[in-house]
């Protein structure tokens, strides 16, 4: 995967597990002597707690876990191959139905790759609303994790309840702005298709500065809650070096103790000029991955208030920036970016003609996902649906 | 029934009189011996429909009460404020068709739910609803009660057993799980109670709650440093016992998809539902006579109110609080469960019966002396609950987190 | 402590039910069918044609079948027949129009690219989002009697954004008057003329009756 030096960041003390080349899979979990039968069941496709149409195929020793393997395929779309056959101003709403949480930094990600192909600059007032609306996005995306990931542990809706009351106004923000809420559409090569005008802003001024008491309540009602923390702590834990060994990005990476952030490391668009700070977990548990996302969102919440007091005038958009029938010259390129559930990279070839010849999208749930055996071997059911939980998963992007 | 009248004045006043005076009027032209089998078939109508009422209505509190704590309207659609929604899921719930898998075991999968509201029911009939107002006047009431409570759990085991499904056989060996564990503690905080009132019978417990210290503070055995350690362990019991959050393992709808309702639909559905809610009002109505005085009023001024209102006040704000409690927590994992029983109610239990004992054998201190007992009961409920908690929580808690060096 | 975070927890809970009665922050539902949804201006939810006036929609269609939506469509939901005939336009200029125009709605993905490709503000999102349908191809294949709305009703809908582009077809054709006229007068020809005035002529010739002929079903987009 594309880590920057382990020295440079930290990582240097991780390393590959010995006698495992990959050092992906933890020895299987051998069931006791004279243990009685095993039960296979089949978790999902259809089940409330796979977040989609995904599927746990479980070998359960009474309740505990004896292997587990993920079937996945459901909501294949043909994504990457209609990427080829689709301009590259077409594939942009193609990448809202990605991770269909957070349409904004599916776009961003996408238009970033196609301006490093074709070369096109962005303007200034652009990449300040590209930061608003990522870290919004991730506002919503965390936020929801926290809510579903609390359903799973057994809530009657509550949390989930607060967190779609408070999504609900962030995609209000997204629909006055891009006219829907959820494929919103909103990037384009060079900039932003709208402007947010002077009303936008301080409507998202006013969610912005209200968003900390929410989190201050949702934190009352869980993070120091009993049974939450009984549930949750030791719980699916990810050693640090399978996290980097298995590629995992980002805040579940990071919830391991390793501190790798795109808007650090690459300090793609205008991220170096805020001022925030990136949490980073200990144990690595599903705790730390809760708690981490929690910390995340008070940083977001810094950072918008940095980008809307600094949001530049100007344009928008390039109008020089060519969007329809966009031909860049023959070449490859790849764009990231550190989308609320990791790192989210389009790869594009192009041959100079309108459409790519090879569109490749690097989906974060995808990748998280393959340590979903290693995490959950030897634990119960009731903890497999949480570790998938926070593993925060999106099907949309794990099937593409 | 208990025909005689106690001399007080409360007692007679007419509207707690109203029920006896009804059954009078109804069975008093029959012969001597046919009356008292007409008033117990009257007593099970009552019951009955008083509970089937407060079956429907809860289901209505609970989704309204759940909707507004997690800001939405709840049910709003069908009649004022939702008020025949009960109704309209009846309705549906007996026009549903009736599903039995091919591979179900069927006398079973039927015999499950209706064994299951039969023995819900049971318990019911030794409650003192009010004064006089008991349906079966028995010595050993509490322990009746109990025995007709602990065969609920098997029928849970029944169904999952019955429904030849995965997800139900797991809901069917939490089930079980759940039912040993959580029998001890429920037993074990009532004993003290009994040792205290020095009865089994429930008329007798909730008489031995007459009464107010320094006429304002009843004698109500939840009032005592003692009583309420046993009635938050009875309490904590009973959520698990009926089936309730953060105790609903066996249904878990996140992981076992309902458990043991995976495979019941329609009225066979409906029917468990209604034996969690009587399962939970025959509970709360144990513990309101146990350890909340039973029908007696919490200040001598209120009692102008009739006993069973008293009595009803008392059920619904339990049953309220359990749908609170719901509306609150996550739910805990099956090894958490029965740690939590076993190492910590069940000892919490066993400390209170020792302080129960000691409470029955110092009923007659009086003075400061009074105020030594209150205190020695007091830390005989503190210093085991810290020690136990932190022995519990050992391993968890809050974090702190560091920030990545940048 | 143990209990300090449930008993935290159930505080949470009870003050939202308190807030739920009094807060409009907290309650936030709206009961949809009372109570309609309050549209942004900006909100999209499938094309519609524009046409100039609400009388005579296929006479006044802005569309001039130049088939760039067809082709910029990612899902391809969109199918035009260009006319073999020319009418005039909105300013009197001879056109093809669309002598089939039909829109998949059941395919259309509301990504509003085929608003953004039109070069003649032909094409806008409507924000109309009751229309569910029993019948497949009857109730969401839109032809283009049914596609087409007049300027006034994308007046009502994006104000804004209407105004914007009424102003700017009115500059382009006081532009394209003003070269008419000058070209006009450069030729000293009087039939030169013709269109210029025909602008400001609201009479207009009937559609042609194979507009009225409801399109098939699309074929494949691709041979």
């Amino acid at each position: 995967m594309m880590l920057p030096d382990p020295a440079a960041t930290g990582l240097a003390r991780v390393r590959k597990i010995e006698g495992d080349a990959l050092g992906l899979r933890t020895p299987a979990f051998a069931p006791t002597e004279g243990a009685g039968d095993l039960l296979e069941v089949s978790l999902g496709p259809h089940h409330p707690s796979t977040h989609g149409v995904f599927r746990m195929d479980v070998v359960l020793d009474g309740e505990r876990i004896v292997r587990l393997k993920p079937v996945f395929g459901y909501l294949h779309r043909n994504h990457e191959k209609l990427g080829e056959a689709t301009s590259y101003l077409g594939s942009m709403p193609y990448t809202d139905r990605l991770d269909y949480l957070n349409s904004m930094t599916n776009n961003w990600a996408y238009a970033l790759a196609v301006e490093k192909l074709a070369g096109i600059p962005v303007t200034e007032r652009a990449e300040y609303v590209r930061v608003v609306l990522a870290e919004l996005s991730r506002l919503l995306n965390h936020t929801c994790l926290a809510g579903f990931l609390m359903q799973d542990c057994g809530c009657s809706g509550t949390p989930l309840m607060y967190a779609f009351r408070e999504r609900e106004k962030i995609l209000d923000l997204f629909e006055s702005l891009s006219g829907s809420r959820m494929m919103c559409n909103v990037q384009r090569f060079g900039g932003c298709r709208v402007d947010p005008s002077a009303e936008w802003l301080a409507a998202t001024r006013r969610l912005v500065d209200g968003y900390g008491a929410f989190l201050d309540e949702f934190e009352a009602l869980l993070s120091g809650n009993e049974i939450v923390m009984a549930r949750t702590q030791g719980v699916g834990r990810l050693p640090a070096a399978l996290a980097v060994n298995a590629g995992i990005t980002g805040p579940m990476l990071r919830a391991s103790g390793v501190g790798h952030d795109l808007r650090k490391v690459d300090g793609y668009g205008v991220y170096p000029r805020f001022n925030f700070r990136v949490p980073i977990g200990r144990d690595g548990d599903v705790y730390d991955r809760y708690m981490v996302r929690m910390l995340e969102m008070r940083e977001s919440i810094a950072i918008l208030d940095q980008a809307l007091r600094d949001l530049p005038g100007g344009p928008i958009l390039d109008p020089k920036a060519k969007q329809r029938g966009l031909r860049p010259k023959a070449g490859e390129a790849y764009g990231r970016i550190e989308g609320p559930k990791g790192e989210i990279g389009f790869f594009l070839v192009s041959d100079g003609t309108g459409n790519p010849t090879r569109y490749r999208v690097r989906a974060p749930s995808f990748v998280n996902l393959t340590v979903l055996e290693d995490l959950c071997l030897g634990h119960t059911v009731a903890d497999a649906v949480i570790i998938l939980g926070s593993i925060d998963i999106v099907l949309g992007e794990v099937d593409r | 029934m208990i025909l005689a009248v106690a001399p007080a004045s409360p007692a007679d006043a007419w509207l707690e009189r109203a029920p006896l005076l009804l059954r009078d009027a109804l069975t008093g032209w029959l012969p001597d011996a046919l009356r008292p089998w007409v008033s117990a078939l009257l007593s099970i109508a009552v019951i009955l429909g008083v509970f089937g009422l407060l079956f429907a209505y809860m289901t209505l509190a609970e989704r309204k009460l759940l909707g507004r704590m997690q800001n939405r309207p709840g049910p709003n659609r069908t009649g004022p404020f939702g008020l025949l929604q009960p109704f309209a899921d009846a309705i549906k719930a007996l026009t549903k068709e009736d599903i039995v898998p091919r591979a179900a075991d069927r006398v079973l999968h039927f015999l499950a739910p209706v064994v299951l509201v039969a023995l819900s029911l049971l318990g019911l009939a030794v409650i003192p609803f009010g004064r006089n107002l008991v349906a079966v006047e028995l010595e050993a009431a509490v322990l009746y009660f109990f025995a007709a409570g602990a065969a609920t759990e098997l029928s849970i085991f029944m169904a999952g057993w019955a429904s030849r499904n995965k997800y139900s056989l797991l809901a069917a060996m939490r089930a079980l799980a759940q039912l040993i564990s959580y029998e001890v503690p429920l037993l074990l905080s009532v004993v003290p109670v009994v040792v205290v009132a020095g009865s089994l019978s429930t008329t007798g417990i909730v008489a031995a709650q007459g009464g107010w210290a320094a006429g304002i503070w009843p004698h109500w055995h939840a009032l005592t440093p003692w009583g309420f350690s046993a009635f938050a362990v009875f309490m904590i019991a009973a959520l698990a016992e009926s089936n309730r959050s953060p105790f609903d393992l066996p249904e878990a709808e996140s992981e076992l998809i309902a458990g043991h309702l995976t495979e019941y639909s329609g009225f066979k559905y409906a029917l468990f539902f209604m034996a969690e809610y009587l399962g939970m009002a025959a509970l709360s109505a144990m513990a309101v006579t146990l350890f909340l005085g039973g029908w007696q009023a919490p200040l001598g001024l209120l009692e102008f109110v009739p006993s069973y209102a008293w009595f009803g006040v008392k059920l619904l704000l339990l049953l309220l609080g359990f749908i609170w409690i719901r509306a609150t927590f996550p739910r805990l994992r099956i090894d958490q469960l029965t740690r939590l029983s076993w190492k910590f109610l069940v000892p919490l239990a066993l400390v209170n019966l020792l302080n129960g004992g000691f409470w029955a054998a110092t009923a007659d201190w009086s003075g400061p002396a009074a105020a030594v007992r209150w205190l020695v009961s007091a830390l005989l409920v503190v210093v085991p609950f810290v020690a136990l908690a932190r022995s519990l929580a050992a391993g968890y808690g809050p974090r702190t987190y560091r920030y990545a060096p940048s | 402590m143990l209990g300090k975070g449930l008993l935290q927890g159930l505080a949470v809970t009870a003050k939202n039910l308190v807030g739920s009665y009094h807060d409009p922050a907290r309650y936030v539902t709206q009961e949809y069918p009372e109570v309609p949804p309050k549209l942004p201006e900006a909100y999209r939810n499938f094309p519609f044609l524009v046409s100039e006036t609400a009388d005579d929609p296929m006479g006044t269609l802005r569309c001039v079948a130049c088939q760039i939506c067809e082709k910029e469509c990612p899902p391809q939901c969109i199918y035009i027949e260009k006319s073999k005939d020319k009418k005039p336009d909105a300013t009197g200029k001879p056109q093809i129009y669309p002598a089939v125009f039909a829109i998949d709605t059941a395919v259309c993905m509301s990504c509003q690219i085929c608003v953004e490709v039109c070069p003649f503000d032909a094409i806008k999102m409507d924000q109309e989002f009751a229309i569910a349908a029993t019948d497949r191809f009857g109730g969401l294949l839109l032809n283009r009697e049914q596609l087409a709305k007049p300027n006034a009703y994308y007046h009502q809908i994006h104000p804004t954004e209407a105004a914007e582009v009424d102003a700017r077809l009115a500059a382009e054709r006081r532009a394209a008057e003003e070269k008419a006229r000058l070209a006009a007068a450069a030729k000293a020809a009087p039939k030169a003329a013709a269109p210029a005035s025909a602008a400001m002529s609201p009479t207009r010739t009937a559609p042609a009756p194979t507009a009225a002929v409801p399109p098939p079903a699309p074929p494949p987009s691709s041979p």
